[in-house]
């Protein structure tokens, strides 16, 4: 595939993650200090946002499952998690931690569980679209370090 | 020494120094995207995940010219560290910036009540940084 079709594709793809809801102008804040000094900028946040999520979702999961939670240790995970979504753009995982927050709030474990599910859904269809982002940015520096060589 | 313009650099005798900025997150995220945006303004930056690590690198370091500390961290919060900072003879003069991503207003006035140079909402932006590049510890 040529870079301009490379190039092409990946901005359909985030184009559409706006347009869908998964990502908001913060993403686009990000894109905009990536430069020539960092051209892994945007990368290196999605890669540290996936890594701290996954661990929160896990530890959250383990804090769910207990006979009594303790909602004081789930809420400040949500907090975690809602700040680096919102920090990263992630604008559909922000929101369902924001509902998830306020089931917290309220003690209520069953709409905690839900909004849980509900954070992972939308979570993992985000880290099905950041993976598929990463892979055509990392061919799109490849053709330019070809280039310059 | 006469205030910085454009973010980057300071006057002092010996030619121009990077202006130093400390910045205190526990998250990792928030870490990289503050420090490329201080970065971005040609601040030279050190990043650190904790209240207590940024109180180990003030004992150590003497030039540091602003503190920009997240507000909620386990173990010491951010406004713990600004109460430590404008404690101290040696650490008083640097300007501490806090950043929370809660608009809540009796802790934003405590803050600034309790010496904070300014109270940033998170996400961060790059209009933040602009408005803090005169207030630098010259």
């Amino acid at each position: 595939m040529s870079l301009m079709a490379l190039r092409e594709r990946l901005n359909v793809l985030v184009n559409s993650m706006f347009l869908e809801g998964l990502l908001d102008q913060q993403f686009r804040q990000l894109q905009m200090l990536q430069d020539a000094s960092s051209p892994g900028f945007v990368a290196e946040v999605i890669t540290l946002f996936c890594e701290d999520s996954e661990r929160m979702l896990t530890e959250l999961t383990k804090l769910l499952d207990q006979a009594v939670v303790d909602y004081q240790k789930v809420d400040a995970y949500v907090h975690q998690l809602k700040g680096s979504s919102s920090s990263v753009g992630a604008q559909n995982v922000k929101l369902a931690c924001i509902q998830f927050k306020q089931f917290c709030e309220e003690n209520n474990k069953e709409g905690c569980l839900s909004a849980l599910n509900m954070v992972k859904h939308q979570y993992y269809s985000l880290r099905s679209k950041f993976d598929t982002m990463l892979q055509l940015e990392q061919r799109i520096q490849a053709y330019d370090s070809e280039q310059q060589n | 020494m006469s205030s910085p313009r454009g973010g980057g650099k300071e006057r002092g005798g010996d030619g121009e120094r990077q202006i130093h900025v400390l910045a205190v997150d526990d998250s990792s995220v928030d870490r990289a995207v503050i420090a490329k945006l201080l970065r971005s303004s040609k601040y030279r930056v050190t990043a650190v995940d904790s209240a207590k690590k940024a109180l180990e690198l003030l004992g150590t370091e003497t030039n540091v010219n602003m503190i920009i500390t997240d507000y909620s961290m386990p173990e010491m919060t951010g406004y713990e560290l600004l109460k430590r900072v404008k404690e101290s003879p040696k650490l008083r003069e640097i300007p501490v910036v806090i950043m929370s991503s809660e608009n809540d207003p009796d802790k934003i006035n405590r803050c600034l009540e309790d010496g904070a140079e300014d109270f940033l909402l998170k996400p961060v932006r790059p209009s933040d940084v602009s408005r803090l590049c005169g207030r630098m510890r010259s």
